[in-house]
């Protein structure tokens, strides 16, 4: 026996060591539902290898900003014209997202809808990775002091990126999406399709679980579907950017990550969310369906307003509402204890006669035809409100309202065409259907 | 002493420090397990090395330490019995043993890490072969340029 061990003894320790590890494996798998009992040993590897990595990522980033904030800044002047232009266009874009975010919400308290909501986050700087190939991981220089803990999502303002997976006192150590070991539930922008995302050896993102028979286009954004309990609802995964038919009934959906996950510098932690329900409308009280419907309806001209002066023109009374206009963009003036309680048939035909006339003005587009924002956030003396790149901004013109000449000679904006929404309008007691 | 532990750490280091989007498909753990086990030409000597370097690597990675333990100890034994008969000096040689035990480590990796460990790994072979050539490509003046420590101590 001796002989033998002796002449093979190099394997022998090969065999060895190899079962030593296999062992040691078994275990931490065994064990890997309870504790972490490896817990002690990453902590003395991670503090060997992070602070350094820290001090060194601190200095190139000084020495970065000094660079740029001191001697190179050509292209500044241009660039800050450049967004400043973008800042003019995005305060029109916020318009119309506040008009649709205040319709979301409206609907979520109709239906109690919970929703989760990011309350506070700790802004992290990415330190290093994992040192690996095969995993996508990367370390945080913020861990348990700060408030982390485990399962908390990483997001960036591009998109999500990843999970802490462990935490330590000072750092932590985040799995990103790309892992193949990752998993994030996810829902097509569109077409509403639920599936998983899943990372690749390649580093790629592949959604999976959406039958073949679904249509999938490249270019539909994704965004997290909250079934994960990881990542709040709405926060955007990526695009959709090659599809092609996959294993057995399942289509082969490549996703291009919204964050760029291989140039992560900062990240932000979310480290407290909380599910709450919608608020309620501005009107204090809950809406029906109803009511929302029949405040973006097409309204008939007042006939009051015209009877009231015979010897003006149409025009010039459409005029002063045009001159309210801004006002009636800024500030809902529907009624909502009007509650008109019709059916949806009637509904589209007329509107309640508590809808006041500056409602007239709503575009026939369903996005922006029932404005809530306030008149804050509407960007004044620009005149850009009136008119979207998709036809869903307001009619009504601030500058008009500035101008009565302009706004005397101005057609009557009254309705264009019946929005097209309305077929299939939300369920309420009166009108279940 | 210092060389044989210096390096091992400071590929570690360099690992977990540098850029992910240009320095990730290298494995420079590997690469140092791979030159240290040639230079020594002793198995036994050489399935520790590796088996240190993997176990750290493995400390600083998402998965359950030992993984690249397994995978590098392996690694380790294979280079310096190689060493121990062959002539690795060359730099082409050096290219074809990096490339092949590239490949030995991903493929005990992916066999630990699937039949144990049940991550769900895909292979590439695609990937793999390039990532070991390129592997294959950064030894080869990673090892000029440790021969040099070599022939000083």
């Amino acid at each position: 026996m001796e002989s033998v061990l002796g002449r093979y003894r190099n394997l022998t320790i090969l065999v060895g060591v190899l079962f030593l590890q296999v062992l040691g494996l078994a275990v931490q798998v065994k064990r890997s539902a309870d504790v972490e009992h490896t817990r002690l040993i990453r902590i003395w590897a991670v503090d060997a290898i992070t602070p350094l990595e820290g001090l060194l990522v601190r200095a190139q980033n000084e020495g970065k900003d000094l660079w740029h904030n001191y001697f190179f800044l050509r292209g500044v002047r241009a660039e800050n014209r450049q967004l400043k232009q973008q800042i003019e266009e995005m305060r029109l874009q916020q318009v119309r997202l506040s008009e649709d975010a205040a319709q979301a919400r409206r609907l979520q308290s109709l239906l109690a809808f919970k929703e989760q909501v990011v309350m506070n986050t700790v802004p992290a700087q990415v330190i290093g990775s994992s040192g690996s190939d095969l995993s996508r991981s990367i370390y945080i220089d913020k861990g348990s002091n700060q408030g982390i803990a485990q399962d908390m999502a990483v997001i960036t303002a591009g998109g999500i990126v990843g999970k802490v997976l462990r935490v330590y006192p000072s750092t932590s150590l985040v799995l990103m999406i790309n892992d193949q070991s990752s998993g994030v539930g996810v829902l097509l922008e569109k077409s509403r399709l639920q599936g998983v995302l899943r990372g690749t050896s390649d580093g790629e993102l592949v959604l999976e679980r959406v039958m073949s028979d679904e249509q999938v286009a490249p270019g539909e954004a994704v965004l997290s579907s909250g079934g994960d309990q990881i990542f709040p609802k709405g926060f955007p995964v990526g695009v959709v950017s090659k599809v092609s038919p996959g294993k057995e009934l399942f289509l082969n959906i490549k996703v291009h990550a919204a964050a760029d996950l291989s140039r992560l510098e900062e990240v932000l932690v979310v480290t407290e969310k909380q599910e709450r329900e919608a608020p309620v409308a501005e009107n204090g009280g809950k809406m029906r369906a109803a009511d929302i419907l029949a405040q973006r309806l097409p309204s008939v001209p007042d006939k009051t307003a015209a009877v009231a002066a015979p010897g003006k023109p149409v025009a010039k009374s459409a005029g002063s509402l045009a001159a309210q206009g801004a006002a009636a963009i800024a500030k809902p003036q529907f009624s909502g204890s009007s509650k008109p309680a019709m059916g949806i048939g009637t509904a589209v035909g007329t509107r309640p006669p508590s809808r006041p006339a500056p409602a007239k003005l709503a575009p026939a587009n369903t996005t922006s035809a029932s404005p809530v924002v306030d008149s804050g956030a509407i960007p004044t003396g620009s005149g850009s409100v009136t008119a979207g790149p998709d036809g869903t901004a307001p009619s009504a013109e601030p500058n008009s309202a500035s101008d009565p000449a302009k706004s005397a000679t101005k057609p009557a904006p009254v309705p264009v065409k019946p929005p097209t929404t309305q077929s299939n309008p939300p369920a309420t007691e009166d009108n279940p259907h | 002493m210092p060389v044989t532990i210096g390096v091992p750490l400071i590929a570690l280091f360099l690992q977990a420090f540098l850029p992910r989007r240009i320095f990730s498909i290298f494995d420079l753990p590997l690469l140092v397990t791979i030159f240290f086990a040639m230079a020594r030409r002793n198995p036994v000597s050489g399935l520790f090395t590796g088996a240190a370097i993997g176990l750290a690597q493995d400390m600083l990675g998402p998965y359950p330490i030992g993984i690249y333990g397994i995978a590098k100890t392996i690694v380790g034994y294979g280079a310096s019995s190689l060493g121990a008969k062959l002539d690795v000096e060359n730099a082409g040689a050096r290219l074809l043993v990096t490339l092949g035990f590239y490949l030995l480590h991903q493929a005990v990796f992916f066999t630990v890490a699937r039949g144990m460990v049940n991550l769900t790994l895909n292979w590439s072979w695609s990937h793999g072969i390039l990532a070991g050539l390129a592997n294959g490509i950064v030894g080869m003046v990673l090892y000029f340029v440790l021969d040099k420590f070599k022939q000083r101590t």
